[in-house]
């Protein structure tokens, strides 16, 4: 069964069109991110989704039923937010029983799936207090709490984990990984972060101006891109794009190589200095300004005793670069 | 960050002005207070000077409480405060509720319109006031006044709420949603609480014209048993002679009420903004 399916969905704002003819499926118990740069419609694409903005054309159907004209909490969504959006009024336990409360649930079904919902993320300790006196992190473990304890059909994340520093956002972006697994519910995550999208997805739809650009699993993505923008988004260090290089290119053409597959050597097709090295220990990356005056990042693997400054040459394997036409899309 | 707030100088510089600045602001506070406890001739004779044993008389407040209807007329001014306030903050915040969350067909020029009503003053329609006051027989009573004076209140409120409601979270409003409250639910539960700063300051702004307004009372509501507290007191100023001691009593007694509110009103401003609720 499907878990999501939207048809020619449109939307816009006044007469700013956000969403352009989006097509998309959902697979049960699949993991699905929309990935793209701020401002292309991932918010809004969600947000038409859970029923908050109607769609301006287009159908939704959620488990198989056309939920256009269902408002949001009869769609059998949970959504959970960048600003974790907890109820400052209520105590831990009633932000997350408030939405089985209004289902009018039986209590003692609330209290299993509330005490449920706090065992597995650990909650236990905070029940009682106010989202105001938890961090950041456990506000985000709460707001996911209330997510599950409504046992919705589909679960959407609007860039939940924007909000907490880097640490804390690996521990979580671990936890949602396992909470899908436990689950096996179907989601729907969006980030602007593509090491978010690589890591959580079974699928992930990139996303550009409102159009959805590629969809395919994050290996598909990274090794088939259809285009210069999926190349360029997936992939970090990202992409190098390269005009004037030593190989044949369709007019106006532009070659796309990872850091990963340059490769130093005594002689090569690029030529260049060495402008600025970042040594992460695992890892060298270094920025080159090659002499036809474009600049390259190189990934190195392990410690690299490269200096800035330093005259280098270049080179790469043909079959392990890209080439893409004047519209920036795909030759193969 | 600023360093400025941190330089010595220019705190004590802050201070000073503010201190200045309230001494100047409580001065006429303070001489009708020490007036109002001396005698006719002290008034007159030292007027900046503190009662003593002497000049030290209450004479101006048995006149005020012998008066008999002194507490009625508090009575009423307290009425017609309280609940005009209470219909501006509930209209003025449901009607900026409207204007900020929701997109409808004239939701810009509903806005124009009620800010409209900052700018031109309620009194220019005085005359048309009065007559449908005549007309639904509302002439002397506390309605009146009550309905007048909300009138007056709203478009500021609506102004200041709907600028300090487009800035709650729509995260916060959409979990409402989700979970399946009611657009009231969201309005009185989510939302007022989170801007109650606000609604402190929009019932500050209203309260004291509504308290010291002497025009509407004297259309109207001139009788003798729905009088105010300040058309009440002009018993006491008469053409030829004024009853000073009296004046001057009663008008101290009329600053405590609004004194309450205020303490009322300004816990609520600084607790909202100090417990951080809206983050
Ligand atoms: N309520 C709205 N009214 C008008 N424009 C909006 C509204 N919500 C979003 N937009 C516009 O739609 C575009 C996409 O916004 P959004 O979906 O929030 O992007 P993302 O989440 O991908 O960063 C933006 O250009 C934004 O300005
Ligand atoms: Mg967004």
């Amino acid at each position: 069964m499907t878990a999501l399916t939207l048809t020619n969905v449109c939307k816009s704002f006044g007469s700013v069109e956000v969403l352009k003819d989006i097509n998309l499926t959902v697979e049960d118990g699949e993991f699905v991110v929309f990935v793209g740069p701020s401002g292309c419609g991932k918010s809004t694409l969600l947000r038409v989704i859970a029923g908050l903005e109607d769609a301006t054309s287009g159908s939704v159907s959620i488990g198989g039923d056309v939920v256009n004209n269902i408002p949001p909490a009869k769609r059998g969504i949970a959504m959970v937010f960048q600003s974790y959006a907890l109820y400052p009024h209520l105590s831990v336990r009633d932000n997350m029983a408030l939405g089985l409360k209004q289902e009018k649930q039986p209590k003692s079904v609330i209290d299993e799936r509330v005490n449920k919902a706090v065992q597995m993320l650990d909650l236990n300790a905070y029940v009682d207090r106010r989202p105001s006196d938890l961090s950041g992190g456990q506000r985000q473990r709460v707001a996911i709490g209330r997510a599950i304890v409504r046992d919705p059909k589909l679960f959407l994340f609007d860039e939940p984990l924007s909000n907490l520093d880097a640490a804390l956002r690996m521990n979580t972006r671990i936890e949602i990984a396992e909470l899908h697994r436990t689950l096996s519910a179907s989601m729907i995550y969006v980030t602007h972060d593509q090491t978010e999208a690589m890591t959580l997805a079974d699928k992930i739809v990139v996303l550009r101006d409102g159009k959805v650009e590629q969809v395919g699993s994050p290996m598909e993505l990274y090794n088939n891109p259809a285009n210069q923008f999926v190349a360029g988004f997936l992939g970090s260090p990202s992409m190098n794009f390269l005009k004037k290089v030593e190989i044949d290119l369709p007019q106006n053409g532009t070659l796309g190589i990872r850091p990963e597959q340059l490769e130093v050597v005594e002689q090569g097709r690029i030529r260049g200095r060495v402008t600025h090295v970042e040594r992460l220990g695992g890892d060298t990356n270094l920025l080159v300004a090659s002499d036809q005056n474009e600049v390259l990042t190189v990934r190195l693997f392990g410690q690299d005793p490269t200096e800035v400054g330093q005259s280098i040459e270049l080179d790469f394997d043909d079959s392990s670069a890209f080439v893409f036409d004047a519209e920036n899309q795909r030759v193969r | 960050m600023n360093t400025a707030r941190h330089n010595r100088f220019n705190t004590f510089a802050a201070h000073g002005v503010l201190i200045l600045y309230t001494l100047i602001a409580l001065f006429p506070v303070f001489v009708i207070v020490i007036n109002s406890f001396k005698t006719r001739k002290a008034i007159f004779r030292e007027p900046l000077a503190m009662p003593n044993a002497d000049s030290f008389s209450l004479i101006g407040y048995e006149t005020v409480l012998k008066q008999g209807d002194f507490f009625l007329y508090f009575q009423n001014s307290m009425i017609v405060t309280v609940g005009s306030l209470f219909f501006i903050l509930l209209f003025g915040a449901m009607a900026a509720f409207a204007l900020a969350e929701y997109r409808f067909k004239g939701n810009l020029m509903m806005g124009l319109y009620l800010a409209l009503g900052i700018m031109i003053p309620i009194r220019i329609g005085t005359v048309a006031i009065l007559e449908m006051m005549v007309q639904t027989g509302l002439v002397n009573t506390l309605w009146a006044l009550i309905l007048v004076y909300t009138a007056q209140g709203l478009p500021l409120a609506v102004f200041i709420l709907s600028e300090f409601m487009r800035q709650v979270s729509d995260d916060l409003k959409n979990a409402g949603r989700i979970d399946g409250l009611s657009e009231y639910r969201i309005f009185f539960r989510l939302v007022l609480p989170l801007v109650r700063p606000a609604m402190a300051t929009v019932a500050v702004f209203n309260m004291i014209p509504i308290w010291n307004d002497l025009w509407f009372p004297l259309i109207l509501a001139p009788a003798e048993e729905v009088k105010t507290l300040t058309l009440g007191s002009q018993v006491f100023i008469g053409q030829f002679v004024t009853d000073w001691n009296a004046v001057l009593s009663a008008l101290s007694l009329a600053i405590l009420p609004v004194m309450a509110l205020y303490v009322i009103f300004s816990r609520q401003l600084i607790r909202g903004i100090t417990s951080g609720a809206v983050k």
